[in-house]
């Protein structure tokens, strides 16, 4: 056997590290680590699986200096998938129809009681500390999906990239906040608990709330669904009257 | 299965194109939803073709938000110039929507009960 040769392996390296290839299977198989942990310790509030494996993949483009933009060229097949995901929320909506229908009043008054305090909250707040007002409007549309947070954002003066960060961030919170939240408020209805953090925190506390029980999952996915829409709707609203 | 991610794609996709031509701002993909919502609710066969695809999909949710994570660690700096105001606004402001939109939905079905005979409390 060949010793082992340093230029053979920087040759090797710097192929795979060209191809989407290394940065998919890194992705998943950071994933795959971090859903066992959350698993071996029965889906522990604090051990969500997205922060899990987001820090097993930043180890390892910090290990390898390696750029996000080359890490995205890869993960961008799994963040694709984030398109037929939603599109797959059809199918526990229609099957639990009748449970959705008979919580409409609920679903309609907690959407806009839910979206208002989102949108006010946050602004008050950043007001209060004195941020910049870059900054405010980069906040106020944060409990919604990316792209749409980013369209908010952009139109009253912020920064489509804060928001996107400010976006995640608020649904590693949620996520993370709802389960010990709603245990200590003695809310036990999946519907009201899933509901909640579909409009606290989109996608990552729908994502929670699927693994936490089906039904919790997909009123998420409805509040997630629906909180973009009024949240595009009410921020102009708001910002008038401000 | 090849099946159910075809429907999957062309419903967004179906979604996107109407998504630019209306120009409302509705995300494409929530278009695909209520597109493939009503066909499911039409056909129950399709329903039951898509159905594994999507509750793989939808069970492994958390997998998909990893390179936007990933995206969230790489840009901490963003928080470096106000790191405090900023992680309160975002945690109390997380916090009080939470609060709010369960007691509101729990609230309402406390003074209007849902009718329905085969109501299933917590399970």
């Amino acid at each position: 056997m060949d010793s082992f040769d340093v230029a053979e392996f920087l040759e090797l390296w710097v192929f795979l590290e060209a191809t989407p290839l290394l940065w998919l299977t890194v992705t998943i198989v950071a994933y795959a680590i971090g859903d066992s942990l959350s698993k071996a310790v029965k889906r522990h509030p604090l051990a969500n699986p997205v922060i899990l494996a987001a820090g097993v993949v930043a180890i390892v483009l910090v290990a390898t200096s390696t750029s996000y933009t080359t890490y995205f060229s890869g993960a961008q097949f799994v963040h694709f998938m984030l398109g037929p995901a939603t599109v797959s929320l059809a199918i526990p909506l229609v099957t639990n129809w009748p449970e959705v229908r008979r919580h409409a009043l609920a679903i309609i008054l907690a959407l806009f009681a839910g979206a208002a305090t989102a949108i006010s909250s946050v602004y008050v707040m950043a007001v209060l500390f004195g941020l910049d007002s870059t900054l405010i409007w980069s906040l106020v549309p944060k409990s919604v999906t990316t792209p749409i947070a980013m369209g908010i954002s952009v139109e009253f003066g912020g920064i489509a990239s804060l928001t996107a960060v400010f976006v995640i961030a608020t649904g590693i919170l949620g996520a993370v906040m709802v389960t010990p939240l709603m245990n200590a408020m003695r809310i036990k209805e999946p519907a009201a608990r899933g509901f909640a953090v579909g409009i606290a925190a989109h996608g990552i506390g729908t994502a929670r709330a699927f693994q936490v029980n089906p039904v919790a999952g997909l009123f998420a996915g409805i509040a997630m669904a629906l909180n973009g829409l009024v949240t595009a709707l009410l921020v102009p609203i708001i910002a008038g009257l401000v | 299965m090849i099946h159910a991610i075809a429907i999957l794609l062309a419903m967004q996709l179906v979604g996107e194109g109407l998504a630019r031509l209306t120009g409302l701002g509705i995300p494409g993909p929530v278009i695909g939803l209520v597109l493939l919502a009503v066909l499911a609710a039409l056909s129950p066969k399709l329903r039951k073709l898509v159905e594994p695809v999507a509750t793989t999909l939808l069970g492994h949710l958390s997998l998909l938000f990893v390179p936007a994570a990933v995206g969230l660690i790489q840009h901490l700096d963003v928080f470096a110039s106000d790191f405090w105001p900023l992680i309160a606004a975002l945690t109390v402001s997380t916090l009080l929507t939470l609060i709010v939109t369960a007691l509101v939905f729990i609230g309402v079905e406390r003074v209007l009960p849902p009718a329905d005979p085969s109501r299933k409390e917590t399970s």
